[in-house]
């Protein structure tokens, strides 16, 4: 500080330093700076005594709050099923009919239902139900493997075709591209399709083609389909009687799936949801528009 | 005091030696308990190493960039685990080099996306979003389902995995391009040997194509993957080890 003078302009001492010939003022940090400055370095030594902080060797300071993320998540979450467990308890045992008898129960599972189905849901079956080429549509009174409360449910626990156990199972066979029909055989059980669904309205059946393709349909296809193609829930085979068509309902689409005989998967839910999450889920697209009245439940799917 | 101040300021070399002491301390303090604290990574049961297709599959995706848009961390909060599903753990990415947590969500959390959609759902939604999410701003990936996967690489790459300590054998890596292969072709030859060597691996056609393995094959094969490894039936989530 040997060379520090007063500087006139302001009156301030100047730090004594001097390059090229010029000089610094030694102006003071301003005073509520320095208090904040001092605050936090107070605030941190704080922060280590409360909160985990240092590491040592092997472990660390966990600090005399004994803060942990995860017992707090673990704990909100438990409070979460705790809020809910009295309404899981009424739907454990309640059916279509009892849920929509009780308006607050009702209320409770749609909600439950609809926020499970728009997070995990929606991706594959769209908002609402909608569904998209190749993933039904939940919001229509069609149902591949069945349309009560319990047969939806089961469902949405094991999945189709998915790696559960129990997963419902079916596989239509792909008789174009294994060979298993010849293109022209294909073609007249298209005809036939056609000419026994809704669709014969508007895709106008090619009727001689529809008489030999009803030969090939009661041989191939009517085991799993019906006879009158009715289809067969308890096996996943849709009815071919209406004009809604999973992958899709021009004639060329008929037929690329009588071709390649396609099944989509849907993953099993049982190891993501709890039990009454399910039942709400059930309900709530049980509710979607289509959801048929409890009776006696389908009984499983035989062995394939 | 000042005197000691000044000599620091006055000599360059001793003020970058000074710094580089002050900003090492820092990194210290942060990196090195990670080598030696035990409990950092959970004990778990069902994390395996990434197979030769899911590895080349977590290239694409590191490729693409997915992770600008993507996270995998499911953060301890009740939000988080109720919509995608238990925290991430530790155990969970430690094959990942690099990890790919991230903090950006402009998509959905990935960490637990396996299982939880179909592979048609998948390939649908990789080759045009907005036909499966209407709302979506993901740009489509066609090429990847026309795109040959190079698996001439494949053996380096477990190589170096190796190196960063992911527990490969010897016969995995030497089989590391036949394996690429084989988990994309359930009816080819080498199917059951690699379900020998990479027990709980799932073998399937993913992308929809059996004439071929696709990039779109080994894209899928990752994320089907993606947090379905811990099996949370033995994981004691309460225990006071994991409960940091």
């Amino acid at each position: 500080m040997a060379n520090s003078e007063r500087d006139e302009a302001t009156g301030m001492q100047t730090t004594g330093h001097e390059w090229d010939g010029l000089r610094e003022l030694d102006t003071p940090l301003p005073r509520w700076w320095l208090i904040v400055f001092y605050a936090s370095i107070v605030a941190a030594v704080i922060y280590w005594v409360l909160m985990p902080a240092w590491p040592l060797g092997n472990g660390y300071t966990r600090g005399v709050l004994n803060w942990s993320d995860r017992r707090n998540v673990a704990a909100e979450v438990q409070a979460l099923q705790s809020a809910r467990a009295p309404m899981f308890a009424r739907l454990a045992d309640a059916s279509a009919a009892g849920i929509a008898a009780d308006p607050e129960l009702q209320q409770f599972a749609i909600a439950a239902g609809q926020s499970a189905f728009g997070d995990n849901c929606a991706t594959c079956h769209g908002a609402g139900g909608g569904g998209a080429p190749g993933f039904p549509v939940l919001a229509d009174n069609v149902w591949i493997w069945g349309g009560t409360l319990a047969d939806i449910e089961q469902t949405i626990r094991v999945g189709i075709r998915s790696s559960h156990p129990d997963a419902r199972l079916s596989q239509m066979p792909a008789f174009g591209r294994d060979g298993l029909l010849s293109p022209r055989q294909i073609g007249d059980a298209t005809e036939y399709v056609i000419s026994i669904s809704m669709a014969r309205a508007r895709l106008t059946p090619d009727m001689a083609a529809a008489a030999r393709g009803a030969a090939v349909y009661q041989e191939q296809c009517a085991s799993c389909h019906g006879v009158e193609g009715a289809g067969d829930r308890r096996i996943g085979a849709p009815s071919l009687k209406d004009d809604l068509w999973l992958y899709g309902g021009s004639r060329a689409e008929i037929r690329r799936q009588i071709e390649q005989g396609r099944g989509g998967v849907m993953p099993s839910w049982e190891a993501r949801f709890d039990a009454g999450t399910l039942r709400s889920l059930a309900y709530y697209v049980h509710e979607m528009g289509g959801g048929e009245p409890d009776a006696t439940p389908t009984p499983p799917t035989p062995p394939q | 005091m000042w005197s000691f101040h000044k000599w620091f300021e006055r000599h360059s070399l001793i003020l970058l030696i000074g710094i580089l002491v002050v900003v090492s301390i820092g990194g210290l303090v942060q990196i090195t308990p990670l080598f030696f604290i035990e409990s950092t990574i959970e004990r778990v049961e069902g994390v395996r190493p990434y197979t030769p297709l899911e590895l080349a599959g977590r290239q694409i995706y590191i490729r693409e960039g997915c992770y600008t848009c993507h996270s995998q961390m499911i953060r301890p909060l009740r939000d988080e685990v109720e919509r995608y599903g238990h925290y991430s753990l530790a155990a969970e990415s430690m094959y990942d080099h690099p990890f790919q947590w991230g903090s950006k969500r402009t998509g959905p959390d990935l960490a637990r996306v396996g299982g939880r959609y179909s592979d048609e759902w998948h390939r649908a939604h990789l080759e045009d979003p907005r036909s499966m999410v209407p709302g979506s701003i993901m740009p489509p990936y066609r090429f990847l389902a026309r795109a040959e996967l190079d698996v001439s690489r494949m053996q380096d790459h477990l190589r170096v995995n190796r190196m960063l300590r992911v527990p490969y054998t010897d016969v995995q890596q030497a089989n590391a391009v036949i394996d690429a292969r084989a988990q994309a072709e359930p009816n080819g030859d080498a199917a059951y040997d690699f379900e020998q060597r990479y027990p709980g691996a799932v073998v399937r056609d993913f992308d929809g194509d059996p004439s071929r393995v696709t990039e779109m094959d080994a894209l899928i094969a990752y994320l089907q993957m993606l947090g379905a490894g811990v099996d949370f039936s033995t994981y004691q989530a309460e225990a006071p080890e994991n409960q940091r």
